[in-house]
């Protein structure tokens, strides 16, 4: 466990020194700033201009950031062949694998927990600021607190996406990683569309085909909430629990998947 | 028990992706090197070295055969733990430094708290990297990244190591430190197995070499136990000899080569049957002194380039 630690803190380490990455993070809380200018020139939706584009920055650029880092580290380390040290020391390839997988997790939360703490600080500022009469015509006040149920499924799905990253590029290079990573994220989030293929095909050979990839793909589209924290319809706290299970279960599947394949490489 | 060995170690890479074919980096290897020993692991580029480093760390598979260290697999976790590995040309990570990386593996090793950083400090002292130890590892030129590897090997104090050419990038200085270094390893009982093609180094260091070319195993033993190293004659100069001393034993072949080197000195080349403290003691009436003695031999330069090249013939491309 200590061994995973080490591994872990050591990518947290390498990736917050990395100017990329703050780029990123400074980028996205310009834009959540950016949204309370934005939500001033649209009277009455203000506050829903700043909590929707607040949670599209959060999740777009926790995205760029999941792949970006995802697809890189294992690569990074065999190609400039920084695992040869590293491997010759008492840690497996499992070790290194999900010690790599915790220490891109703790990036993330990391970058996550900036940005939405900035979101937080733009909606209270709003909250202060307006006057009590438009703040009655809120649907909900405008750091309400059930937003973070949209926030934590972003994250399961962002930990899911680091998972299909890292699973990529421990065989792929990282330009291929990163195609099949997004590729399979937009996928994932038509997956529904799947599930009712046979509605719309006459061959019951396509129509199975489209079910067995149904269960096969990860299903992004059940981790997108963001509609309804925005509009204060109900998030029910089983769906919260059990989408996140399907999220941990499909993560323990590509961290098997990445260490299986990972654990048969030779390091030329 | 062996600290090293292999038996029959292979290693095939497949060429090509449609059809692919197999390229022999590795022959059939079986060596075995003792516990203490200073071994040499020599051969030019494409040898066939890091490919066996890369066996003996598991960092790739064999084809066929095994390898062991200190009796016990190799990439077995208790094995792991009493061995040093120096890969060639080492990168270590961009954004830390060399105190943090020593840290970092001194924990993987279970070392804690205080003495990681104690460990770390002292080994960093011992192979030159001062003050820039607080740098992060992307400004180091490439001798410091060395000597930064060659610390990262020892932070276990490891009863085997294994440096694949650990004086590249190193200046003669670097050099004559790592030299010290292994000599200092060697004393405290620890095993060093070492790639180079610097045959001075091994020359220097080594206790056993092994020759590898083409992939294939050409010689091993004691530098002198190779055969070609042996002694083909001697290198004499002496003082007061005269013409008509000298003249007899030319004829007679008892000295293949006379060069007056001036002040009353020649420089005599014997035939390895004559014995040289024999020989003086017959001319010390005449006045004769001896100056200077010493073999002569092939270098393992000459040893090294003969037999590369007639591994590199009998080989063709490598290719089974």
């Amino acid at each position: 466990m200590r061994t995973l630690g080490y591994v872990a803190v050591n990518v947290f380490r390498e990736s917050v020194r990395d100017k990329v990455l703050y780029n990123l993070v400074v980028f996205a809380v310009l834009l959540m700033a950016a949204s309370y200018l934005i939500g001033q020139l649209t009277a009455g939706q203000d506050i829903k201009i700043i909590k929707d584009l607040g949670l599209a920055a959060i999740a777009t650029f926790g995205l760029m950031i999941a792949v970006f880092i995802g697809i890189g580290l294992v690569w990074k380390e065999v190609e400039r062949r920084s695992i040869y040290g590293l491997l010759s020391k008492p840690i497996s390839r499992a070790q290194f694998i999900v010690g790599k997988y915790a220490g891109l997790v703790l990036t993330l939360a990391v970058n996550m927990a900036v940005m939405v703490g900035a979101w937080y600080a733009v909606l209270g500022y709003m909250g202060a600021t307006v006057s009590p009469a438009a703040r009655a015509a809120w649907v909900a006040p405008a750091t309400d607190p059930t937003m973070l149920k949209a926030v934590i499924l972003i994250f399961v799905e962002l930990m899911l996406v680091t998972a299909v990253a890292l699973f990529f590029s421990t065989f792929s290079s990282p330009f291929l990683s990163a195609g099949l990573t997004v590729g399979l994220w937009v996928i994932g989030h038509f997956n529904a569309d799947l599930r009712n293929f046979e509605a719309v095909v006459e061959s019951p050979a396509a129509a199975w085909l489209a079910r067995g990839l149904y269960y096969l793909l990860p299903n992004f589209s059940a981790f997108d909430v963001k509609y309804q924290v925005v509009h204060a319809l109900p998030v029910p706290v089983a769906y919260l629990a059990s989408t996140a299970a399907y999220g941990a279960a499909y993560i323990a599947l590509l961290l098997v998947a990445a260490v299986a394949v990972f654990s048969r490489r030779d390091f030329k | 028990m062996d600290a090293i060995r292999t038996e029959q170690l292979t290693k095939h890479y497949p060429i090509g992706f449609w059809r692919p074919r197999p390229y022999v980096a590795l022959h059939p290897l079986t060596l075995a090197v003792e516990p203490g020993e200073v071994f040499g692991f020599l051969g030019p580029n494409g040898a066939g070295k890091t490919t066996t480093l890369k066996l003996l760390m598991q960092l790739v598979f064999p084809t066929a055969g095994f390898a062991e260290i200190l009796g016990r697999p190799v990439g077995d976790a208790a094995t792991k733990r009493r061995i040093g590995y120096l890969p060639e040309n080492p990168y270590f990570y961009d954004h830390l430094t060399a105190e943090e990386l020593l840290a970092y593996f001194a924990g993987l090793f279970g070392y804690r708290g205080a003495d990681r950083r104690t460990r770390a400090a002292r080994l960093l002292d011992e192979v030159g990297i001062g003050a820039e130890r607080r740098m992060q590892l992307r400004k180091f030129s490439k001798g410091m990244v060395q000597r930064v590897g060659i610390a990262q090997a020892l932070v276990n104090e490891p009863d085997v190591v294994f440096f694949d050419e650990p004086m590249s990038g190193l200046d003669p200085l670097g050099r004559r430190d790592i030299r010290e270094l292994i000599l200092r390893l060697r004393a405290r009982g620890c095993t060093v197995f070492f790639s180079s093609h610097v045959l001075s180094d091994a020359e220097a260091l080594c206790s056993r070499v092994a020759i590898l070319a083409g992939g294939r195993l050409v010689a091993t033993g004691r530098l002198s136990e190779i055969h070609a190293l042996e002694a083909r004659g001697w290198d004499l100069v002496v003082s007061g000899l005269s013409p008509h001393v000298l003249e007899p034993l030319a004829r007679s072949g008892r000295v293949l080569q006379a060069t007056d080197i001036g002040h009353d000195r020649y420089a005599l080349e014997l035939p390895v049957t004559e014995e040289p403290h024999a020989l003086l003691t017959e001319l010390a009436p005449a006045g004769v002194r001896l100056v200077s003695v010493q073999p002569l031999r092939d270098s393992l330069e000459d040893y090294f380039v003969r037999q590369v090249g007639a591994a590199t013939k009998d080989r063709g491309l490598g290719t089974a």
